[in-house]
């Protein structure tokens, strides 16, 4: 302690030297830049927020994108509580519920988007390219593509000039598996509660995601079938986080997770062998070296989407800039980039004209790859002669039971959950 | 310590000029600008949100929007079925039991072992350069961020950690031990880890005051090594004590990330549910939960405080 005031001065001194440079590079930049700098500040979640597609748009656009990078429940609250820390947003769709109203969201004019009559049919219809309805419970994206007006609260049954979010990424979800260490076929959503897991089991501690993976395993044990699984009633919250609460309670889960990280460590460490997973986490287990299979599940899968909605105070030149990004992420290169991670692109038909055929034919068409699958990073993803889990884009995007969802009783679910992880 | 030296200085030299009569006001004006500052900075980054966060908890609310009408909604929803349930604990008591629980034992886990640190840091440590090389030691937990830190335990006590493979290796166990972590075990590890080092700090500032002539004067009558402890160095280190605990306490009681964490997000902690509320916009309710865990420490402290009058003593 004797030695703190001469910490203190090298601190305070560390923080002059810090003023100084800021200030400098403060005067600088007038200088660099003569003309207003084409700058947008992205809010969404870190998996979607790539530098390498901020580096890309940069070269040819000239735009700088700042990452504000959060969790999908922070976006949310942004969008109501703070709508002018950012320029556009990249959010999932069935918060819209939630956000529409607070008037914070303005509809996204589709005649300044390129290639809007082009978006996959999956948001305007709900229904494959092929035209093949797919599952539509919960909050399904065709529910709120439309808004009534630019400036509307309300959403539109049919399609107006107004998009909510233009799509940026959508995939259907499932369980991860270590076959590995399970060393047997997995076919059903039951098997998470299986007490031949037990100790080894793991769900995602988000509440109204969590009960629609809790659904499909209901389901899936034939105790109950929902009218909607995105919209249940008190009874079937409660009936459904019973069943939960008893499997907790016997020790099913080893652990339950928030953080993208967290479920890719508890995947890779063997704490855990059959769990809710999202896609781009099976990959970041498997680039390890690791077994982990994106299991496709008899029942279905649970899809999500997300899209790039304007706040209402991106108005002017800012708003140009938004939507001349939009433009460009639609443009085919990004597209291609999100196809090959493992996720779908908003417009199919530009993404497959910035991919190899092979790379097409493994991640969309369920074809065989006939050459190594890299990552964008450039590390191997697949080896030759594999197929990717859960097959072709229609038969995985064909197979949707539900959307994630913001349930009318949401209040009464956020209850009942706190009281399931006191339980 | 110097930071909270100065904030009861500060607090004092609020108190008396509060206190002075107008006819003193101008001979008291360099105090009263002295502690402006200070008062400032509490004023706006303290007093001011946390008066909008008991405003707030009364509010009613909607999905989307907070709507500004007085109601206790957030309030008897809390409590809902505590009294009507009994015996079996509701939701919020059973949260605040287990907090609790952890932190009676984090606490006292803390004050044991960052006592005798301490007191191995300041009376059997000779020079400064020394002292202060152990003490950069003691902060090696916040080296990295919490996010790498607490990843990094699995490998340590996972099912096929370093401490339960070593086990197996050597005989003493057949299957891995399941509870080294993701269980009560692991987060009392984990924040005692953390911080021990709020208690290490304020009582080796006590014991470095203590006179060593006091404790030449306690062997010379007579007292053995454990009698010195606890009749001298323990008495005059209580004001450490006192703010240690009290550090390690606040802490505690308002953690969710360890604790989440390292229960695998199945423990309950009053900070998780407020997380949880706030993650749903559901602002009131997280606010009126904010309230009730303020006034639950300030009653703590308050114990606290009585038994050691900290001003007194500094």
């Amino acid at each position: 302690m004797t030695k703190k005031p001469i910490d203190r001065r090298t601190v305070l001194k560390g923080a002059g030297m810090l003023m100084g440079s800021t200030a400098l590079s403060g005067l600088a930049a007038p200088a660099v830049h003569a003309q207003e700098p084409k700058v947008l500040r992205y809010l969404g979640t870190a998996v979607n927020q790539s530098t390498d597609i901020a580096k890309k748009v940069k070269e040819d656009t000239g735009i700088t994108i700042e990452y504000i990078p959060v969790t999908t429940d922070e976006v949310a609250k942004r969008i109501v509580t703070q709508p002018n820390s950012f320029d556009l947003v990249d959010e999932e769709y069935f918060s819209l519920k939630k956000v529409i109203p607070s008037g914070n969201l303005v509809g996204m004019d589709a005649k300044r988007i390129k290639n809007a009559d082009k978006i996959t049919p999956i948001f305007t219809k709900g229904e494959l390219p092929g035209g093949k309805k797919i599952g539509d419970q919960g909050t399904a994206p065709k529910k709120v593509f439309y808004l009534e007006g630019a400036t509307s609260k309300k959403f539109a049954t049919s399609p107006t000039q107004w998009i909510t979010l233009i799509p940026t990424v959508y995939n259907a979800d499932t369980l991860g598996i270590r076959p590995d260490l399970i060393k047997r076929p997995i076919e059903s959503w039951k098997e998470l509660l299986n007490p031949e897991f037990k100790g080894k089991a793991s769900i995602l501690n988000i509440p109204s995601i969590g009960i629609m993976d809790a659904a499909m395993v209901v389901e899936s044990m034939g105790k109950h079938t929902y009218k909607d699984k995105g919209n249940m009633t008190k009874p079937e919250i409660d009936m459904t986080m019973a069943l939960m609460t008893e499997a907790k309670k016997a020790g099913q889960f080893r652990a339950f997770w928030k953080d993208f990280n967290e479920s890719v460590n508890l995947m890779a460490s063997g704490e855990v062998v059959i769990q809710s997973m999202w896609s781009p986490a099976v990959t970041a287990v498997r680039s390890k070296g690791i077994a982990c299979t994106y299991q496709p599940l008899k029942e279905g899968y649970r899809a999500w989407a997300a899209g790039f909605g304007l706040p209402r105070t991106t108005v002017g030149k800012k708003a140009d800039l938004a939507y001349e990004f939009i433009n460009w992420f639609l443009d085919g290169w990004a597209g291609a980039f999100l196809n090959r991670q493992g996720y779908y692109s908003g417009v199919l038909e530009t993404a497959k004209s910035k991919m190899e055929p092979y790379e097409w034919a493994f991640w969309m068409e369920g074809k065989p790859a006939e050459k190594d699958i890299m990552s964008p990073s450039g590390t191997l993803l697949e080896k030759a002669g594999t197929v990717r889990d859960g097959g072709s884009y229609e038969s995985r995007m064909g197979s949707v039971a539900c959307w994630n969802s913001v349930m009318d009783e949401n209040d009464y679910l956020v209850k009942k959950w706190n009281e399931f992880i006191a339980a | 310590m110097s930071a909270v030296a100065d904030r009861h200085v500060v607090a004092d030299a609020e108190a008396k000029s509060a206190s002075a009569k107008p006819s003193l006001f101008s001979r008291a004006l360099p105090a009263w600008a002295q502690a402006l500052p200070l008062a400032l900075v509490f004023l706006v980054f303290f007093l001011v949100p946390l008066a909008l966060t008991v405003m707030v908890s009364f509010w009613d609310y909607t999905e989307y929007s907070l709507v500004p009408a007085f109601t206790l909604r957030s309030y008897v929803e809390m409590f809902e079925g505590c009294y009507d349930k009994l015996p079996d604990l509701c939701v919020t008591l059973k949260t605040y039991l287990s907090t609790l629980k952890f932190c009676i034992s984090v606490w006292l886990i803390s004050l044991g072992v960052g006592f005798f640190i301490a007191y191995f840091l300041a009376f059997h440590v000779r020079t400064t350069t020394m002292q202060v090389a152990l003490f950069l030691v003691c902060t090696v937990p916040f080296w990295t961020s919490n996010v790498i830190r607490t990843i990094s335990w699995i490998p340590l006590l996972g099912r096929n950690g370093l401490v339960n493979s070593t086990l197996v290796k050597a005989g003493i166990i057949n299957t891995p031990i399941e509870w080294l972590i993701f269980s009560d075990f692991s987060v009392i590890v984990a924040l005692v880890h953390l911080y021990t080092l709020f208690m290490i700090v304020p009582i080796f500032n006590s014991m470095m005051r203590i006179d060593r002539a006091l404790l030449e004067a306690a062997r010379d009558s007579g007292a053995s090594g454990w009698q010195t402890i606890w009749n001298v160095v323990i008495p005059l280190s209580k004001p450490g004590i006192v703010i240690g605990s009290i550090f390690v306490i606040t802490i505690v009681m308002g953690d969710f990330v360890t604790v989440g964490v390292m229960g695998g997000q199945q423990i309950a902690s009053v900070g998780k549910v407020i997380n949880t509320q706030m993650g749903a916009l559901q602002f009131p309710p997280a606010a009126a939960n904010s309230v009730i865990l303020l006034v639950a420490v300030l009653f703590i402290i308050a114990a606290l405080t009585k038994l050691v009058d900290i001003r007194k003593e500094l």
